[in-house]
């Protein structure tokens, strides 16, 4: 354990610039979208109103934009806007733009015909109408869709550090993988906050008035430029090549704090999701980024890995972790479980998860091929006695390996499976695990130590030695604290590694860590 | 003043109009009266181009209106609606400012013109800064009426102006509208579905039936001489009330038969209506007045059963 646990309210202090900078950040990207969202929906949903033909098709389309996830909507930018706030402030905008062209088009539509008449009879132009008699009439209505542009904006902003644009989520999704709720609740709370109060200050607005709206439609929009001024790109220091590092590894002592402690690593470093990062890595985006040593996108996206010379990334085992009352309900489990025990090595781990990552084999076909080939894979006995379920994290490899285990569960046992994969990071898995919501799922070692025992820095540095010696130390404290057994592990040792683009590391005559740190610090 | 041409507007195969003509002199009151969907609110709104005709011309002093701008031609025009259509976010004297603000005109100029309206219309001067929603009907009416008048436009469009309004209200504002000296200078043409109105307000009455004119004329000739049958069971339910309203004391004065003079009430003109005189014979406690023709200056003392007897006489041999 930690010397101190920190409560939420000093670790905020503890945190309180990066807690500001992200703030700063998430303010701003979200009224920069907001103000882009504003400035084509609004004129958009105009347009519509005098082409009505025109508006199934808009707010069709307005609508598909809102319903596609926004992870995916990233990954889909990355090799148009490459990462950053380009293509975060883009997919905002994006999301933003149907409440304001619905509620613009439903606004003007709504006004009264017999006012609309009345401005024509007196011989306004339609261009007079539309400003002095149709947007002030609908304003509330297009205020109301402004509100909840911002308020979404505000939330999904939260995804803009998947792809290293700062903002709190770089705290929420960091405080998830490091297993950290100070660090989830830290960017949580800030963020729920901007919600509530842009929504609040957004209604005020809404409620004055009707008269009082043409003097704030001339005060909003300075309003707006100031908030979207706030956004300031993130970056460290400039350096000549730029790194992309999850929030996990950010965080961890076999990650990027040991880089600058043993390397001296100065690098301009940027916060990204690991389901982006390499495709970032691929378009040129980035040049050093955080990797397990088995990932099959080395292969997939021609990456090599720098030789960690200083030996700051321990190697670990994979294994299930599982709770002893799991084991004794199920008495079949375990034996079944280990039956994988020493099949795969790191070379066919790496080769398993090529065939998924680079040659998009399914998960389930890889497993299977696996097991047959093993000689393991029996047929499902079609058993119904109770259902185990499975659980992932959510990336390739992990998915292969729960894949395995439901078919050697369903040869083997009268137990049915059900499978929980994609679990989003070290926190919800092990959360899910301790809650009886999933009965087992795959964890290293290291992540076990590091990230969800966290003792001091002394004992890491003692167990850290060799990797048997780690696995018998979780194995212990797991079983004290949580009552939870490591299972015998499966071969595999995953470590962290840094890599690099195979072209770029030879030009630069790149091969360890050290002459990464030796190459960026030449002048 | 006004001209209609063989005006004729279709909606697909739909004649709504079918090709009308009629002509309203300067300073004339021109009712188009009708029962829904006859097709004279259609009318009414060619005239200023909210709706633009399939086929046919209108001349407004002998120009086709088509040679303007439709803006410019609506800015001389007034127009009043039957929901007033005042703009809910602009105070009372804003409302009636827009046209002058549209002609930019001076704010002094368009201040003291909104008070002589306001002056004119019966309503007080602290309404300036209200909004509409802050106001009765009758109000609303009123402001609509305004704003219409605003830049004292020569022509006044009226689609059932009173037609929001309870019956009470109404023939206040009738009579302030006959009063209104403002509005004899205007040439009107004024939609409405109410008979009674019509009569009351009318110098001439186009009385339209499926986009077509069934009969143009004055009150008393639509009464009296009615074309056909639509007319006449058009105008029934309400015959008498608006013989009443349409026969004036002048009309009867041949057949007259003269009772004692009363010399203690006023001289009542002979162009008083007989309906309005009825009024008048309510309200005082003799059954007795003194009228008086101004085409030869003579003098009747009459009495009510000796109106009433020359009234069925001239209804008979009309």
């Amino acid at each position: 354990m930690n010397e101190h646990q920190l409560n939420l309210w000093e670790f905020m202090i503890q945190q309180a610039d990066k807690l500001a900078v992200q703030t700063l950040q998430h303010i701003g990207l979200t009224f920069i979208a907001l103000i882009l969202a504003v400035l084509i929906g609004l004129p958009l949903g105009i347009y519509i109103t005098r082409k009505k033909q025109f508006s199934g098709a808009v707010l069709g389309i307005a609508s598909v934009l809102q319903t596609i996830p926004s992870i995916a909507l990233l990954g889909f930018l990355i090799p148009v806007l490459g990462i950053g706030p380009k293509p975060a402030i883009f997919a905002l905008f994006l999301y933003a733009l149907l409440p304001i062209i619905r509620n613009t088009f439903t606004g003007i539509t709504g006004v009264d015909p017999s006012v609309i008449e009345a401005a024509l009879a007196t011989g306004m132009s339609k261009w007079q109408i539309l400003f002095k008699v149709e947007l002030p009439l609908a304003m509330p209505v297009i205020f109301a869709g402004i509100r909840t542009a911002t308020v979404i904006t505000v939330g999904v902003a939260t995804l803009a550090s998947y792809i290293a644009a700062g903002g709190l989520g770089e705290f929420i999704f960091g405080g998830i993988s490091l297993n950290n709720t100070n660090m989830i609740l830290a960017g949580a709370i800030p963020a729920a906050l901007l919600a509530v109060i842009f929504d609040f200050l957004l209604s005020r607005l809404q409620k004055l008035n009707v008269a009082k709206i043409n003097s704030i439609t001339k005060v909003l929009p300075i309003l707006l430029l100031l908030l979207a001024s706030l956004y300031f790109a993130p970056s460290a220091y400039g350096s000549k090549l730029k790194a992309g590092f999850t929030p996990e590894f950010m965080g961890r002592q076999d990650g990027n704090l040991g880089l600058i402690e043993k390397y001296g690593l100065k690098i301009n470093t940027v916060v990204i999701n690991d389901a982006v990062m390499y495709k970032a890595e691929y378009e040129n985006q980035l040049d050093v980024i955080s990797g397990y040593s088995t990932d099959g996108r080395l292969a997939a996206f021609n990456l090599v890995i720098l030789k960690d010379d200083k030996h700051i990334f321990p190697p670990y085992y994979a294994a299930p972790i599982i709770k002893e009352a799991t084991l004794k309900k199920y008495p079949d489990l375990e034996n079944t479980l280990n039956l994988l025990a020493g099949k795969i090595n790191d070379s066919i781990m790496t080769r398993l998860n090529y065939l998924t990552d680079y040659l998009h084999q399914s998960p389930e076909q890889v497993a299977k091929d696996f097991l047959v080939a093993n000689h393991l894979y029996k047929p499902s006995k079609g058993g119904h006695q109770s259902t185990i379920i499975i659980g992932s994290k959510i990336f390739g490899e992990q998915y292969i390996l729960a894949n395995m285990y439901a078919l050697l569960i369903k040869g083997n046992t009268n137990y049915d499976v059900a499978t929980k994969t994609g679990l989003g990071g070290t926190k919800i898995c092990f959360e899910a695990l301790n809650n009886n919501q999933i009965d087992f799922y795959p964890e290293y070692t290291g992540t076990g130590l590091l990230a969800i025992l966290k003792p001091s820095v002394k004992t890491v540095v003692a167990v850290c030695v060799d990797k048997e010696v780690t696995y018998n130390y979780v194995n212990t404290e797991f079983k004290k604290k949580y009552d939870i057994k490591w299972l015998k592990p499966i071969g595999f040792n995953n470590a962290y590694a840094l890599m690099m683009r195979k072209n770029q590391a030879n030009s630069l005559h790149i091969k360890t860590i050290s002459e990464l740190s030796t190459y960026l610090n030449q002048k | 003043m006004i001209k209609v041409e063989g005006l004729s507007k279709n909606y697909g195969l739909v004649k709504a109009i079918d090709h009308i003509s009629f002509e309203v002199e300067e300073h004339q009151n021109l009712i188009l009266l009708g029962t829904s969907g006859c097709g004279k609110t259609t009318t009414l709104k060619m005239i200023n181009r909210l709706v633009e005709p399939s086929s046919g011309r209108i001349l407004i002093n002998g120009i086709d209106i088509t040679k303007e701008k439709p803006e410019t031609l609506r800015r001389k025009i007034g127009y009043v609606l039957q929901n007033y259509g005042l703009f809910p976010h602009y105070t009372v004297a804003q409302n009636i400012g827009i046209v002058p603000q549209l002609l930019n005109w001076e704010k002094q100029k368009t201040k003291s013109r909104t008070l002589e309206l306001l002056e004119k219309l019966h309503l007080p001067a602290d309404i300036l800064n209200a909004y509409p929603s802050e106001l009765s009907g009758g109000q609303q009416q009123r402001i609509g009426l305004a704003r219409a008048l605003a830049t004292n436009p020569p022509v006044l469009l009226m689609d059932e102006p009173f037609g929001a309004l309870d019956n009470v209200t109404k023939a206040n504002i009738h009579a302030e509208f006959l009063a209104l000296d403002e509005l004899k200078q205007k040439t009107i043409i004024m939609v409405t579905h109410d008979v009674q109105e019509a009569f009351e307000l009318g110098d001439r009455i186009c009385l339209m039936d499926k986009g077509e004119i069934v009969q143009d004329g004055s009150p008393s000739e639509l009464l009296l001489k009615p074309v056909n049958d639509f007319v006449a069971g058009f105008l029934k339910e309400q015959q008498l009330l608006l013989e009443f309203k349409t026969t004036k004391i002048l009309d009867l004065w041949s057949l007259l038969i003269t009772s004692r003079q009363n010399n203690v009430e006023p001289i009542i003109n002979a162009e008083i209506d007989l309906w309005t005189l009825i009024e008048l014979i309510k309200k005082q406690k003799s059954e007795f007045v003194n009228i008086q023709n101004h085409k030869n200056g003579e003098v009747l003392g009459l009495g009510f059963e000796a109106i009433m007897q020359a009234f069925y006489q001239y209804i008979k041999s009309k």
